[in-house]
């Protein structure tokens, strides 16, 4: 037992230098050096250089006259980006229901011409709470209402959803998916 | 399933089956000592190691004494560990000043983290300092996958060799899987992830402009910072209005890389790799999902080549694969089809070109349903456990499978190291019920398996499931168990079983509704880690000893071949009965009574 000591100790203290210090430390000049936006966490600054978010990181949004993101479950207030979160709520939990039929009433409260059936992305908390993106679906249901509230051709709206919806990553991977918030900065700035 | 997912599912399968070769060749170099090409870089690294710490590299021990090292070895660093997290409030790279972590959450965190359970009852973001995620939680993701790959090729040298007493050196195999293994790929993985979004940085958290402010409800406070209570002792809020966010930042590629390669699963922040800064692009989610299963894959063509007959280490691969699309084809099909109850409110749960449909509570839009059940199924099929998605709000069926995955005992590929290690110890016992069909000694691999291997085999597998069922049974009965709960009904109990299922196991993923950071789970959950690690490690090592002091036995025509279709049928038998047998009775109390609940209500 005893003889193991030294070799644990040892073995523990270099392993940490290696794996805790020398390869975090490396992996951190590496990013800081060739992907230095990236690693401090993708921020969006305008002319002045003010931070107006991250491209990665949703923000909430409930006025009719922006695009709404996914439901967020962070607490205290949705999108607490230091408190990642999800609902966590099951399946048949009644609260999960009620909390959905609340999202659609909030819809349908700005949007009541609006009958079709709204895509469940929409209406359901993401995983993390800090989902940025949501469907090309939930984006075309808003277009209406929006294009309503600012007074703006819908079409002209569509194509500026257009242009930040994502496809496929390389045609295969993922989702495609519209970042709310780039989308909504852009919005203001042309309205 | 709509084309596009299947497309993805068969690209993620086909690129794992296609890694799994060259990676098995390489690493059965590695442990052969044999030259590697990172070796004449890294050599004198590994020279060093070994003259400081006093290890004679080419001193052989035996499996008590090997077993011993390795305890010794893992107790130190779970002591760093607990001690970290204790002392984080006055050590350094603590930007954010988080106070020390409680005595039973450092406790059952160190635990978690030394046995690569990675059970997660802290918010990551809001708990940890730089500091102890990088000394504390990123080396023990090294150190622990590496203790376990060691462990699985002592019991692979127990096959190899034949009347001699000694199956290797712990500290060579471990520091060998540490310095060759895992930290090139963590370097490549984790450069490939920061140029995906994934955040590395030591700046303290970032302040940000929301574009629109956001109200809230907060406890009020009085002039000295004191929380105000009304006449009945409850708190008094008000409504608070901001217009920051507040974005967690740290050095998360590195430790993520490791995290998902060593079947370790434990996240930089709360929610994992669902969090956009820890799994920002579906690429991103690929390679953290390849990297799960990659390891374990490949360390099956390592076992064929190191035993002299790849296709043993085939055999076993096929087992797992078989195992593993049947069980995506369960899940995938579960998720798609959505939840009745949002049906009913005039939800569109439809996959459509324009929208990933489905159940997407607890999802994310840019892995759509998809990616985040095949993730689901890829991380309990190994003992990972890192999530894309909160298992909790999974469709009943959806979320069965991966505890079930769980409940298996984590050998449809598994951790890396122990997923093997289980796995053959599961060939062990489908060649004795062989034997006993047909009346003969049973042999695997050449050596004879006899009544002590049958009892250590036998302890291997009744170990986890004795955990699981046994504490949650006692959760069950106390109040401390079921304060916890949050969802009602069959899902709460749910919550409990898979709790137990992950810490028994060594998985850590959740069902995470339940609130977990209480002493109660703290500790029961801790204990079920530490015996479901350790009393599985030591008598496999028993195994090891037992069977290199054996001969060797030549094949006869009576000999069962060990690497036909027959056999992958037996072995995958072998491990679902054991699982059915043991679970189903506890599985129908839970999703499949909700599952039931589910479709009635329509």
């Amino acid at each position: 037992m005893l003889s193991n000591l030294k070799p644990a100790v040892m073995m523990l203290l270099l392993l940490t230098t290696l794996t805790g210090v020398i390869y975090p430390a490396l992996v951190t000049a590496f990013a800081q050096a060739f992907y230095p936006d990236k690693a401090n966490g993708s921020l969006i600054k305008d002319q002045q250089g003010t931070l107006l978010g991250s491209t990665l990181i949703g923000q909430p949004f409930s006025d009719p006259k922006y695009f709404w993101g996914r439901a967020s479950a962070t607490s205290p207030y949705p999108y607490n980006a230091a408190a990642s979160s999800g609902s966590n709520l099951g399946p048949t939990n009644p609260a999960l229901a009620d909390a959905v039929k609340g999202r659609i009433d909030a819809l349908q409260a700005f949007d009541p011409d609006n009958k079709t059936p709204v895509p469940v992305d929409l209406v359901t908390a993401s995983g993390s709470g800090l989902d940025p993106h949501i469907s090309p679906a939930s984006a075309d249901y808003q277009v209406n209402r929006i294009a309503k509230v600012r007074k703006i051709d819908p079409e002209k709206l569509r194509d500026l959803v257009q242009s930040h919806t994502e496809g496929r990553q390389w045609g295969v991977l993922g989702e495609p998916r519209v970042n709310v918030l780039t989308l909504n900065l852009a919005m203001d700035a042309i309205h | 399933m709509t084309s596009q997912g299947f497309m993805q599912i068969a690209l993620y399968v086909i690129t794992l089956l296609l890694l799994a070769k060259p990676l098995g060749i390489y690493m059965a170099r590695v442990y052969q000592d044999e030259p590697v090409g990172l070796n004449r870089w890294f050599a004198w690294v590994e020279k060093i190691l070994y003259r400081f710490s006093g290890v004679k590299p080419e001193q052989e021990m035996r499996w008590t004494q090997y077993a011993i090292a390795m305890l010794v070895f893992n107790l130190l660093g779970l002591l760093a560990v607990y001690a970290l997290q204790r002392f984080q409030d006055i050590l350094p790279l603590n930007p954010q000043a988080l106070p020390a972590v409680s005595p039973d959450s450092s406790f059952n965190t160190a635990v978690s983290f030394a046995t690569n359970t990675n059970w997660q009852g802290y918010s990551g973001e809001a708990t940890m300092s730089y500091l102890t995620q990088m000394l504390g939680l990123t080396v023990q993701n090294f150190v622990s996958a590496a203790s376990g790959m060691a462990v699985l090729v002592a019991l692979i040298r127990g096959f190899i060799r034949r009347n001699t007493e000694t199956i290797g050196n712990f500290w060579v195999d471990m520091t060998r899987s540490t310095l060759y293994i895992l930290m090139p790929l963590s370097l490549i993985l984790a450069l490939v992830l920061v140029g995906q979004g994934v955040v590395q940085t030591f700046k303290p958290y970032q302040t940000v402009n929301l574009q629109q402010a956001v109200s809230y409800q907060a406890p009020k406070l009085d002039a000295d910072g004191k929380i105000v209570t009304d006449a009945e002792g409850k708190p008094v809020t008000e409504t608070v209005e901001t217009n920051e966010q507040t974005l967690a930042l740290g050095p998360a590629a590195s430790q993520i890389a490791i995290k998902q390669l060593g079947t370790n699963g434990g996240g930089f922040f709360n929610v994992n790799s669902a969090h956009p800064f820890e799994n920002p692009t579906p690429l991103s989610n690929f390679l953290e999902m390849l990297a799960i299963l990659l390891i374990p894959a490949a360390l099956c063509y390592t076992f064929g080549v190191m035993i002299g007959d790849t296709r043993q280490g085939w055999a076993i691969l096929a087992a797992m694969t078989l195992v593993f699309v049947a069980l995506i084809a369960v899940t995938v099909p579960a998720e798609q089809s959505g939840n009745p109850s949002l049906s009913a409110l005039g939800v569109d749960q439809a996959a459509a070109a324009q929208q990933p449909g489905g159940n997407m509570e607890g999802k994310e839009a840019r892995f759509g349903v998809v990616n985040s059940a095949l993730w689901a199924v890829a991380t309990t099929a190994a003992s990972n456990g890192s999530v894309n998605s909160m298992h909790d709000s999974f469709t009943p069926i959806g979320g069965m499978v991966p505890m079930w995955l769980i409940q298996l005992g984590e050998v449809i590929y598994g951790g890396v190291g122990s997923g093997l290690y289980g796995m053959i110890v599961y060939a062990l016992i489908a060649v004795f019920i062989a034997g006993l069909m047909i009346g003969r000694t049973p042999e695997y691999l050449g050596k004879k398996v006899e009544a002590f291997e049958v009892k250590m085999s036998a302890i291997v597998i009744l170990i986890p499931p004795l955990m699981v069922l046994a504490g949650t049974a006692i959760a069950l009965m106390m109040d401390a168990g079921k304060a916890s709960i949050f969802n009602p009904g069959a899902h709460g109990f749910s919550e409990v079983l898979y709790a137990f299922s992950s810490a028994g196991n060594n998985n850590g993923s959740a069902f995470g509704g339940i609130s977990a950071n209480v002493p109660f789970y703290n500790f029961m959950l801790g204990m079920a880690m530490l015996f479901s690690r350790y009393w599985l490690m030591i008598p496999v090592l028993a195994i090891a000893g037992s069977l290199a002091a054996k001969k060797t036995v030549p094949v006869g025509p009576g000999t069962l071949s060990t690497h036909t279709p027959l056999f992958v049928m037996l072995l995958i038998g072998t491990v679902l009965m054991v699982g059915a047998l043991t679970f189903v009775p506890a599985l129908a109390l839970g999703p499949v009574v909700e599952h039931l609940q589910m479709i009635g209500h329509k």
